[in-house]
């Protein structure tokens, strides 16, 4: 599924990037992250900040999903654009947003 | 003076290759408030208020004979031994040092006795000066950043090609405690130039991630340092140097989920006790080696060669 087609209740995109997503992985430990997200997911997590986004294009993730509808400041958003990553806000917890994610996909 | 003292192993050899080249005689302070025998505790007292020093020696035509601490100085001020002559109360059996050994010996006195300070003294035995650990802190910082400057400009420079095959890149970055932000710029190069040599795409990410993590590790967990990248064309070196305070336990350290992390840095969504395990799994060739009050170096080695085996990163 294309990041362009990606729709749920509560989703807003605030960096668009056309990735393919294949998966998904929710965590919120940037080393976890690492060790484990494969090539396509779309990262679920609350950590908005910059970090996030250079552990999302080291490891290949298409999109970074932001839950509780966290802030998203500017530097994030730009980093984000730079490293050809889309990013979304989801005003629901990283279990819904997961799950919303899965449904998604399964379509 | 002092029976011979060997640098301690687990010294890191990127200290003890700084250290190389100085002698104690290069670090000492020179200027040294010292006493004699029938001066009072109350004299040195004085002279170590006044000077803001923690230790006097006490000097017998120039040779020491003993030493007057912090610590003898309020326990003669509890049993009211002010008045009395330092000869009566000081420390004896001082260790000295000599000005011509090198500093890496001053290291591992340091490392191996529980006194703060040593006095140095000549070929003849007489006192010429004191060394801290300050000083040899200062003495390291102002060596390790001279080297720095001559490595910082020639760094990122590609060298001449012995064949049409070979490549190199090298450079050395800068890391502070605490920027974050900072944090990633030397992965983000190196994955830049593995992809421009058109390197796999699985162990791009194994040496990108290897390189974050230990540049996340110097922002977190230290007092800063520098990590370095070489590249040829059959490996990736990474080295990360750090200023200190140094690893207690290095097996703990490498356990999946230790961590000495504050809530700040887990704020940041790190200190989930992952990074060093994560690194050596994703290298074939790691080490690491640490000194308390000194430093740590950690090296992680990635083959380039696909025929290689390599570690399942998922493992």
């Amino acid at each position: 599924m294309k990041t362009s087609e990606l729709k749920f209740q509560g989703l807003e995109c605030v960096q668009l990037t056309d990735n393919e997503i294949t998966g998904g992985y929710t965590s919120d430990l940037l080393s976890d992250v690492m060790a484990h997200l494969t090539e396509g997911d779309a990262l679920i997590t609350i950590q908005a900040h910059k970090n996030t986004v250079a552990v999302a294009s080291l490891t290949g993730a298409s999109a970074v999903i932001f839950c509780h509808g966290r802030n998203v400041s500017l530097d994030v958003i730009e980093t984000a654009a730079k490293e050809k990553i889309a990013l979304f806000v989801s005003s629901g917890s990283q279990y819904e947003t997961t799950v919303a994610l899965a449904n998604a996909l399964d379509r | 003076m002092s029976p011979a003292l060997q640098p301690t192993e687990e010294m890191s050899l990127r200290i003890q290759e700084l250290a190389g080249n100085l002698k104690i005689r290069d670090v000492m302070t020179r200027k040294v408030f010292a006493v004699t025998r029938h001066c009072t505790m109350r004299d040195v007292q004085t002279i170590m208020k006044n000077n803001a020093i923690s230790g006097v020696p006490v000097v017998d035509d120039r040779h020491v004979i003993g030493l007057i601490s912090v610590h003898d100085i309020m326990n003669a001020y509890e049993q009211e031994w002010m008045a009395d002559a330092v000869a009566d109360h000081m420390t004896t059996g001082v260790r000295t040092l000599a000005e011509e050994q090198p500093l890496s010996i001053a290291m591992s006195a340091f490392s191996k006795f529980p006194y703060r300070r040593f006095p140095v003294v000549n070929r003849n035995n007489e006192l010429t000066g004191m060394v801290t650990l300050r000083n040899i802190n200062m003495a390291l910082i102002q060596e390790l950043s001279r080297q720095l400057d001559a490595m910082e400009t020639e760094g990122g420079r590609i060298s001449p090609a012995t064949s049409s095959e070979t490549f190199i890149f090298y450079r050395v970055y800068r890391i502070a405690r605490y920027d974050f932000e900072a944090g990633g710029k030397a992965s983000a190069e190196l994955r830049e130039q593995l992809q421009a040599r058109g390197i796999s795409p699985k162990i791009i990410r194994r040496a990108a991630v290897a390189c974050y993590e230990l540049e996340i590790n110097i922002i977190a967990h230290s007092f800063g340092g520098t990590l370095t990248l070489y590249v040829d064309k059959d490996r990736v070196r990474i080295t990360a140097n750090d200023f200190g305070p140094g690893i207690p336990d290095i097996e703990e350290a490498m356990t999946e989920g230790f961590s000495t992390a504050t809530d700040w840095i887990r704020s940041q969504g790190f200190g989930a006790g992952m990074g060093l395990p994560n690194t050596k799994r994703l290298s074939d060739e790691f080490a690491i080696q640490s000194g308390i009050d000194m430093g740590t170096m950690v090296k992680a080695i990635i083959h380039l060669n696909p025929q290689e085996k390599q570690p399942d990163e998922n493992e």
